[in-house]
């Protein structure tokens, strides 16, 4: 009893806990479940109950509703289908002026605004894929056909891969220094030798669009947010679910939108990339202290000036993270957006992935990756970039740069110009080398793959054996066997105890959601494989981070690291997987782990490192040792930080499993990935896409409450 | 006189959501004990001053009392919650937001208590930072920033970033970056607070040259009464956002005007603050030595000349005139002793 008083939130939990596994044993397993693979239903059974809301059916296998609720909310996504294709349809038809056929027509309004995104789109992706690669459609664009037929030479030939090459280490070479500059000019050099040059162009294309554009509303509605609680207030759900929303469930409600192909994928990227943006910003501008606002209105800002000058500036810190994040999901999406066929290195990745050709795959992978790790160390040069004002410069020094691309230019062409009279079998090296002709790698990676599984064959198999087999289907299994009410009362009674009322019924709101989808169980199986995937990396990353953190060069040297891996698009990491665990759960698991064990490790590291120096000092000298120090001061202090760690290990852990269906998993991505080639798939995919956003936010409500009680426990915030 | 650069009439300054209905309601009579029961804490209770061309007033009062509140209001950071304040004339509440900016840009500079540089900008561009938003070019800009780099003492440190400097070194910034745009009516909130007594001393005595050469309207707010006697034309002291008293520095200390007052003032070094006329008999006894002093001199200064003379000591006035006379007995007295009985 005197144990109970002392704790009385531990024995509340307890608590919990039994209840939550009385009931589990309480509710017995129907005779007729079982976990539904494929297109079952779809099928309709005689067993299959089934209910009709606004004019939609649902059908179903019912079973004791304590077991599994029935899915209520089935009608919603032939619903949103349905809303989909009347907004494009039949909503609104206007009057709009053909250029084409020079007459008016009718038109639905969204299908007009949306046909004209799309030609917006199409035009700036590619003037810039033109300028690299040549082409006539941009020239088409603004005069017609017959004028390029009659004028030929109007065709931009397209810059030589030289000049780019040289030209991006001139740029970088300004912006950052020499290291990059030599960073820029290899990695270039490396895409065109290894003939992967035209995609990679096509790709560095879509990221010049989306990027920027992505920025720019981003740091806008982060300003408008600030600047009004209103805009603030309506963006902040959106904003809450799209953090936790894979990307992947994005794709679909866009086709159907946008159809096929950049401009779509470009548009999607702008989605996803814009709201972390739009979060950073809000932040930093947040953090700006008064007394620097109220200095700059004296030194007479008007509005537009305190603003440039004065906020975002000094927010620079949190808008770099959103810089950050805007190119990672750009090239997250080059990838995944392949899907909605977009074309250049994506698409060559995904091919190859279908074909098992890891080594093409590979090639593909280090090409987005190198340009990614280019592009994210330039944005950030160029924003940390310092005038000099007292440099006294003549014409010559203060235009060197330009002066040196000018050459450069000039260089190239005529390089490419001689190589055209060189290498006369028609294939001009000094121009652009083309995709079959690089030099490829490809065979060797195949081999090593093959090598790898012949020599390592019985042991892979044996590790895979035991982990699906001892680990993954016990656990599986656990978790299929909860009872829907169990699970509800688990998750509502922990935020109960987390943060009251409110959490709980906010969690609340979410699982029944999830519960009330048709898709109950596959949600079981992407938690599942996502809490598999987070014990797995917090294990490694709160360790590695912890160790690394003793000692100031290992301690940089991982956060270089984590950022470099964190740049890396997520499907690249799915590549090195099946090079060794071929299509199983474990390579999914796997890339889980790794994928989801970089934030872990690094809100471990940034969590220790922001306890204050001060207290560090403090408790050296009253004596205490290296360990007592870790266990009593810096851990307590860091943890907040740790578990908004936590917090991103569950995101990033929730989009690999989704993206891990694409080799074959059986949980939501799977449908997520099927609702793509389906005409009616829209739907399904946003409400499969909102399931997986809900699981991530029920775990991030969660673990924010609690944070926020703790620092104020602790004082610090 | 001519008309008064800052004038403050009854101006209320009351944090909270309701404020404004609470200050009607109460009808002039604020109390903040009734307001913070409310939900409301009043910054800036009742003040009404005035403060003349060239004239400097330092503001004193403990921490919370409301000083930084009531130069946010006037100039105009926060919108005053009532009464009104005129700068030069104009009603400062009622200029439009055009009008307020040309105000800053031309006629106010201001020194913040916690520094508020642009963590982004080097020493250099902080500086220059009011000019370029002015829109002069930036040549000249930073040629005239480079001057006032020279004045505040940071040559060789321009293009280090504000982290990259200590407390003191930040603040001299916040002074050279105030100073920049050569305003009339300057602001200053400790501004030397996070100096050395050294620097502080240096900066002092530059600040009072400055102001000897400039004549700009200043008020200045300061927590070290011996900065304040330095420096002061009329001190005002706040408690709970009321001026208690607003006076000279030697009426504040002779004649406090309340308790509190009083209380603030004790352990004030008396000779600092006194002039010899404050202490003098008007009328000239016969037993009088061959030393003479000015009326105008602080007792500090004098003190030891007076104390090795044995006999009373004449005091003249500017023309020479023989005023008044001084026995060192009254010295001994003023300095050290009878601080509570004094009158
Ligand atoms: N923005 C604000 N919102 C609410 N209350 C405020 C705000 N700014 C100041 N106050 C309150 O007004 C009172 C006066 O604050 P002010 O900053 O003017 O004090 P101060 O005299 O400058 O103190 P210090 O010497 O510490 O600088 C304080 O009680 C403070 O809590
Ligand atoms: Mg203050």
């Amino acid at each position: 009893m005197e144990i109970l008083k002392k704790y009385p939130k531990l024995f509340q939990w307890l608590f919990l806990l039994v209840v939550f596994f009385a009931l589990c044993f309480a509710i017995d397993v129907p005779e007729t479940y079982k976990f539904i693979r494929g297109q079952a239903e779809f099928i309709k059974d005689p067993n299959q109950s089934a209910f009709v809301f606004l004019g939609k059916e649902v059908r179903y296998y019912a079973f004791d509703v304590f077991w599994r609720l029935p899915p209520l909310l089935g009608w919603l996504p032939i619903w949103i289908n349905d809303s989909l294709f009347f907004l494009m349809n039949d909503w609104m038809p206007m009057e709009f002026w053909n250029e084409d056929t020079q007459e008016y027509k009718t038109r639905p309004l969204v299908l007009q605004i949306t046909r004209n995104l799309t030609a917006f789109m199409t035009f700036l992706i590619e003037l810039i894929r033109e300028i690299l690669l040549g082409g006539l459609e941009t020239i088409v664009a603004f005069t017609s056909w017959d004028w390029i037929d009659a004028n030929p030479w109007a065709e931009l030939p397209g810059l030589p891969w030289t000049i780019v090459a040289a030209g991006s280490a001139i740029l970088a070479y300004k912006l950052g220094g020499k290291g990059l500059a030599i960073y820029a000019l290899l990695s270039m050099t490396y895409i065109s030798i290894f003939g992967q040059w035209k995609p990679s162009m096509q790709t560095l294309s879509f990221i010049l669009v989306a990027a920027p554009l992505s920025f720019i509303f981003g740091l806008g509605l982060g300003v408008a947010a600030f600047k009004s609680k209103r805009v603030e207030k309506a963006l902040y759900p959106i904003l809450l679910v799209m953090q936790t929303m894979p990307q992947y469930a994005v794709l679909v409600p866009a086709l159907v939108l946008f159809g096929v192909g950049d401009h779509a994928a470009v548009i999607i990227t702008m989605i996803v990339a814009v709201p972390p943006m739009i979060l950073l910003t809000l932040l930093g501008l947040r953090a700006v202290p008064p007394e620097v606002i109220e200095a700059g209105r004296m030194s007479g800002c008007n509005n537009w000036q305190l603003m440039s000058k004065v906020l975002i500036p000094t927010a620079r810190r949190d808008i770099l993270i959103g810089v950050n994040q805007v190119i990672m999901v750009c090239f997250s999406m080059a990838v995944i957006s392949a899907f909605i066929g977009a074309k250049g290195l994506g698409f060559n990745l995904l091919l190859a992935l279908n074909q098992l050709n890891i080594g093409l795959a590979l090639e593909a992978g280090l090409c987005i990756s190198l340009i990614a790790i280019l592009l994210d160390k330039m944005s950030l040069a160029w924003a940390n970039k310092q005038v000099d004002y007292f440099g006294n410069l003549n014409f010559f020094q203060r235009n060197k740069n330009s002066l040196f691309f000018g050459v450069v230019v000039i260089a190239g062409i005529l390089l490419a110009y001689f190589g055209s009279i060189y290498f006369k079998d028609g294939y001009n090296y000094l121009f652009e080398v083309p995709h079959n002709k690089g030099i490829s790698t490809a065979g060797f990676w195949n081999k090593g793959v093959d090598w790898i599984f012949d020599t390592f064959f019985v042991y892979i198999k044996a590790f895979n054996t035991w982990l699906i087999v001892d680990v993954l289907q016990p656990m599986r299994a656990l978790y299929l066997r909860m009872p829907a009410i169990a699970t509800l009362v688990l998750v509502v009674g922990a935020g109960y105890l987390i943060g009251g009322i409110r959490s709980a019924l906010v969690v609340c709101g979410l699982t029944l959601f999830i519960a009330l989808s048709p898709w109950w169980d596959r949600a079981l199986v992407t938690t599942y494989m996502a809490t598999f995937g987070v014990l797995v990396s917090c294990a490694i990353g709160f360790t590695v981070g912890t160790l690394c953190f003793q000692n100031k060069h290992s301690r940089n040297f991982m956060l270089n690291v984590c950022d470099i891996f964190q740049t890396f698009p997520s499907f690249v990491y799915l590549i090195p997987v099946m090079m060794l665990f071929g299509i199983t759960d474990t390579s999914v698991l796997i890339a889980v782990i790794v994928y989801a064990t970089i934030p872990a490790t690094r809100y471990t590291i940034e969590g220790l490192r922001s306890v204050p120096a001060g207290l560090h000092d403090a408790a050296t000298m009253s004596g205490v040792t290296k360990f007592q120090r870790l266990f009593k001061i810096e851990f307590p202090l860091a943890f907040p930080h740790m578990m908004l760690g936590l917090n991103q290990t569950i995101v990033f852990a929730l989009f690999m499993v989704i993206i891990g269906a694409f080799i074959g998993t059986e949980d939501l991505g799977q449908y997520i990935l099927k609702a793509l080639s389906d005409k009616n798939g829209a739907g399904i995919g946003l409400t499969l896409g909102i399931c997986v956003a809900f699981i991530g936010l029920i775990f991030d409500n969660l673990i924010r409450t609690w944070v926020d009680k703790r620092k104020k426990h602790l004082g610090i915030d | 006189m001519s008309e008064p650069v800052i004038k403050c009439q009854s101006v209320y300054k009351i944090f909270g959501a309701n404020a404004e209905r609470m200050l009607k309601e109460a009808n002039g009579n604020v109390d903040a004990k009734t307001f913070q029961e409310n939900g409301c804490i009043v910054g800036v209770n009742n003040a009404s001053f005035e403060v003349s061309k060239g004239e400097m007033l330092v503001v004193m009062g403990l921490s919370g009392s409301g000083k930084s509140t009531l130069l946010r209001c006037i100039s105009r950071l926060t919108d005053a919650t009532g009464g009104k304040i005129f700068i030069e004339g104009q009603d400062l509440l009622n200029l439009n937001n055009k009008e307020l900016i040309d105000l800053r840009r031309n006629k106010m500079g201001m020194v913040f208590q916690s520094f508020a540089l642009l963590p982004h900008k080097t020493v250099l561009e902080n500086i220059a930072f009011p000019l370029q938003i002015k829109g002069i070019k930036t040549e000249d800009s930073i040629n005239k920033a480079m001057d006032m780099v020279k004045l505040v003492g940071l040559d060789g440190r321009e293009n280090y970033f504000p982290r990259e400097l200590s407390g003191g070194q930040q603040q001299r910034v916040g002074i050279a970056r105030s100073l920049a745009v050569e305003p009339d009516i300057w602001f200053l909130d400790e501004p030397f607070s996070a100096l050395d007594p050294l620097i502080r001393k240096e900066m002092q005595d530059e600040f009072l040259r400055l102001q000897e050469k400039l004549q700009k309207t200043i008020m200045f707010i300061t927590h070290d009464f011996d900065e304040a006697l330095k420096l002061a034309d009329r001190i005002a002291i706040m408690k709970d956002g009321i001026i208690e008293q607003l006076d000279t520095p030697a009426n504040i200390v002779l004649k406090p005007a309340t308790e509190y007052v009083r209380k603030f003032t004790e352990e004030v070094p008396r000779e600092k603050v006194l002039l010899i006329q404050d202490v003098m008999d008007e009328k000239t006894s016969s037993d009088i030595g061959d030393l003479k002093v000015s009326k105008d001199e602080i007792i500090e200064n004098v003190a030891e000349k007076i104390l090795t003379q044995e006999k009373t000591v004449a005091v003249t006035d500017s023309n020479n005139n023989v005023v008044g006379s001084i026995n060192p007995a009254k010295i001994i007295n003023t300095v050290f002793g009878g601080r509570k009985n004094n009158n």
